[in-house]
Order: C-alpha cells, then structure tokens, then sequence
C-alpha cells in the first residue's frame, strides 16, 4: 500500500519537476514532497486556536491534495484526557506545557514536544469602555464588576501569576470556567473588565476593546506542539507540524495575536 | 408489594414478551454503570480530606442554602400557577391551558446554558429588566447569590408545577364544590380544602424541584457566575475540580449523587401525580 502511494507520488514528483522546472526551487520543493504525502491527520487542538488552524488546515490542504485534516477543538485539559483515555489523534497543540506534560507521561508523545507560539494577558474592556478601565490596578477596586479566570484552568493560572508579580490582590466577581466565558461576559457588558488572552480579544472584534499592561511580560504563556505515537499517518502529521510551524503558520498565527515564542 | 400482590397481578395482566427483557436489562445496566464506575473509582480513603476542605463545605452551604431558597420560590410561585392551570383546563380553555403547560415545562427540555443566556440578557447589567433596574434602583443581580437563586427556580419551577397540576387534576374536586356550597370563600377554600388535599404533591414537587436546585450547573455559571462563597455551588466546584484534581471531583460528584439517590428513593411512587401513597 504505502508502497505504491510513494511510487505514485514519487512519478507526480517528476511529472511536476519536468513540467515546473522555471520555477524558483522553493516553492517547487513543498509541492513535489506533498505528492509523497497522503491520509488524514487529526489534530486536537486548544481551542484558542481555533480560528486560525481552521485557516492553516485548509491551506495545508491545498498544498497537500492527498491529505484531509480533521481539527478537534476544545479546553487544552479535556483534550489531554481524551488523548491518554486513548481517542485516536495524530496531532496535539495545547495551550500550556502543563497540559502538554499528561500526554507526554502517558507515553503519548512521539518526541519532545515544541512551542510553537506563545500568548499573553490583556485587558478586556466592553466597547467605549464604560467602567473606566485604565490598568491592572482597577482589579482590585471592590466597586467595578470584574471577571477572572478560575485559578485551575490556564487562563486562571497566568492571572494569578500576574497579580501576584504586580503585588495586587484582586476583587473579582466571578471565576469564570474558561477565557472564552470570561470574554463573553464582557462582550455582554456585565461586567466593567476581564483578563483574557489577546487573541481572544482581537477575534472579539469591536465589541471588545484591549488594553495592554506591562505586568503581563511576566506570565507569557506557551504553546506546545507534538506528534502523537499512535499516529498511522506520522509523516503528513509532521509535515502539518512543520507547516505550522514555517511561514504560512507564523503569518495566521500571527494575525490572531500570538508571538513566536 | 407483597408476593402474593406480585402474584394476583400476573394473574391479570399479561407480561413483556420475554424478547423485551434483555433489552430492559441492558437498558438498567446503561443507567447503572456509570453510577458504578463513580463508586469504582472514588477516592475513599482520601474522602474525609476531600470533603473536609474548607472551599468544598463553603460551596455545600452555599449550595443547600439557594437550592432551599429556590424551593421556596417554587412553592409561592408554583402552587398558583398550577392550580390557575387545573382552573383553565376546567372552564374548557384548551388553547391557553396548552399553551401555558408548554411555557412551563420549556426550562425542562432546554439546555441549562440557554435557560442562563435568556436570564442574562433579561436581567443582565444590560438586560431587558436588568439595564433600567440597574439605573433606576442601582441594582444589579448577576454575580450575586440572588441570580443563583433565580436561576435554580427557572429550572425547577416546573418539576413543582407538574407535581401539583398532577395532584390537583387527580383530587376529589367535589370537596372543593362543597366547601363553597357551605358558604367558604374562595382563598378559605383553597386555604383549607385544596391545598391540604394535595399536599403528597407539594411535598413531592417540592423535593423534586429541591433536587433539580441542587444540581444546576448551566443557568448558574452562565447566569450568576462562580464566586467562592457568592455563586460558586457544588456542581460549579466539581466541574472546576475535574480541570487539575480529578479526585476531587470524583469526590464531588459522589456526594452529588448520593443526594440526589436518597431524595429520589425517599420519593418512591409519589412522582405520579400524588395519586400513589
């Protein structure tokens, strides 16, 4: 099987060699090895990441006809329990090493996994921002509305780790389950500020306003990458890995908000 | 039921084709396992620990505290409105009284978030009734233990309701006619004769409704937020706790469950319309 599909891909290499020699040897190279390249890969993902592996996957998909990308989004930890518990996935992104860690002491990493982008904290604001938000120190005042993450999931984690650098105590209203939760108490305007991630409040449009602080230098968060060792189609799953990680991924990723680590 | 009762029924009724049986037994395994497998993996060492930490006892507080409020909410809102409903069906308004039973039994088949959203976007900072209310009387529900409360009555007002209409559907209404017949008001009537006439339904209402309080989740978070202390009940601690202490919230769910278990077992037969004993 395997066989034959290198033997088909191998004579589509020298069909598109012969037919493309005019062209600059960079792009002819990704496209003569995708030929190589078939099957599915199934990538779960921290759901933060949403937006732009949807984007990745389909461009990953044109370059690579013989491959389908199945994406499978949700809370990095669900995730990590779904992989260990044994669901089938070729690729894992998570949104903290944490997470990314019960995978890889379940045995279920095939190799040391890589940070391929990283977040950070900002301040969301409702739009026009009616309470008045000017910096971190607004958390703490007892009369605004403010939501925080709950300190067990990673969003949480990080505004903790904040807080605690910049000596605040805050005054929350709600511990909220996860950042998206956080965001569309905002986006609602219940409440005057939420600490959330920066591409959370780019994807939120105008609804949301950001406000950077330079505390969140201090809790940057990282995102893993791994193929996993169950995968049965290990070599598209790397070059998915390696699309993410090259050029194409750093200018969507870039977009949403995420830094190169 | 005695044997001999089991007995003269089947005498008269004829049993499931035995065909039936397996499936009945598969579908009681289906309830039961995960039930099972709580018990399997629960931490029962660490248990007392668990269970012991100040933040889980807050949230049982917290818990039992709404949840009760919220049961008392059901009874002064409910009671009315089921018996306004065994009202309408009597006078022959079969559209109103259908439509009405729809209404209420909405908060059954929704998911609990939406029943949450609905809440927000009514009573929210920027909510229908929210936004004035806020501006007027500077007063503002959500994040507070009043929206949890709120939101544990929307779903389970119509677990009461049902209970009640069933019970007052199923009573001897001629008692009422009598009272009337011999002079009594209306409220004395009601006051004395129908309400104490159900009262098995109220009880089972009640506990049901209890119950359902007790174990929201979706209209809470979404709703009222999750505050230790404030908002944070016993469902939302347990969801949280399944994020870095699964032990914790096995712990949880355990207690949970239990609870739920000894209401519904003390109830028995009294779900169906209060007409068993």
């Amino acid at each position: 099987m395997r066989k034959s599909i290198i033997a088909v891909g191998a004579a589509a290499l020298l069909l598109l060699t012969g037919c493309q020699s005019a062209e600059p040897a960079a792009t002819t190279a990704p496209t003569a090895t995708a030929d190589a390249l078939s099957g599915e890969v199934i990538v779960f993902a921290a759901a933060s990441l949403t937006g732009s592996f949807e984007e990745l996957a389909a461009d990953f998909e044109a370059e690579h006809p013989g491959v389908t990308v199945t994406l499978n989004f949700g809370g990095s930890s669900a995730l990590a329990e779904q992989i260990t518990s044994g669901a089938p996935a070729d690729v894992f992104a998570a949104a903290s090493p944490a997470t990314m860690q019960t995978v890889v002491d379940a045995g279920d990493a095939a190799g040391e996994p890589e940070v391929f982008v990283t977040n950070m904290l900002e301040i969301a604001v409702p739009a026009g921002n009616p309470g008045g938000v000017e910096g971190l120190t607004d958390f703490t005042d007892e009369s605004r509305t403010i939501a925080l993450c709950a300190p067990e999931v990673p969003c949480g984690a990080a505004s903790e780790k904040v807080f605690a650098a910049a000596g605040l105590t805050p005054a929350p209203d709600t511990l909220e389950q996860d950042v998206k939760a956080a965001l569309t108490k905002v986006r609602l305007g219940e409440v005057d500020a939420a600490l959330v991630y920066r591409t959370d409040v780019l994807a939120a449009g105008d609804e949301v306003e950001g406000i950077e602080f330079a505390e969140a230098e201090g809790a940057i968060n990282d995102y893993p990458i791994v193929r996993l060792t169950e995968s049965p189609t290990p070599d598209a799953a790397d070059a998915f890995i390696a699309f993410v990680r090259g050029e194409r991924g750093a200018e969507v990723l870039g977009a949403a908000g995420f830094s190169a680590p | 039921m005695s044997r001999e009762h089991r007995a003269a029924l089947r005498t008269e009724r004829v049993g499931p084709p035995r065909a039936l049986v397996p499936l009945a037994v598969v579908a009681v395994l289906f309830l039961v396992l995960p039930l099972v497998a709580l018990l399997v993996r629960a931490p029962w060492a660490d248990l007392g620990t668990i269970l012991g930490q100040p933040a889980v006892a807050e949230s049982l507080g917290l818990s039992l505290l709404s949840a009760g409020s919220a049961t008392v909410l059901c009874i002064i809102l409910g009671i009315p409105l089921a018996w306004c409903l065994v009202a309408l069906s009597d006078a022959g308004h079969d559209a109103w009284h259908r439509v009405i039973r729809a209404f209420v039994l909405v908060p059954l088949v929704l998911p609990p978030v939406v029943g949450g959203v609905a809440l927000l976007l009514l009573l929210g900072r920027r909510g229908l009734l929210g936004a004035p209310l806020a501006e007027v009387a500077g007063v503002t529900i959500p994040f507070t233990t009043v929206a949890v409360v709120i939101a544990q009555t929307f779903v389970a007002l119509p677990f009461l309701v049902m209970a009640v209409e069933g019970a007052l559907a199923g009573a001897d209404r001629r008692l009422d006619d009598a009272a009337a017949t011999l002079g009594a008001s209306r409220w004395y009537t009601f006051r004395r004769v129908t309400v104490p006439l159900v009262a098995p339904g109220i009880v089972a209402g009640a506990v049901l409704a209890f119950a359902r309080a007790l174990g929201e989740f979706g209209a809470t978070i979404t709703f009222a937020g999750s505050l230790p202390g404030v908002t944070r009940t016993m469902p939302i601690t347990a969801y949280l706790a399944m994020q870095n202490d699964p032990d914790a919230a096995i712990a949880l769910s355990l207690l949970l469950m239990l609870v739920s278990i000894v209401i519904l077992v003390a109830l028995r037969g009294r779900w169906v319309g209060g007409s068993a004993s």
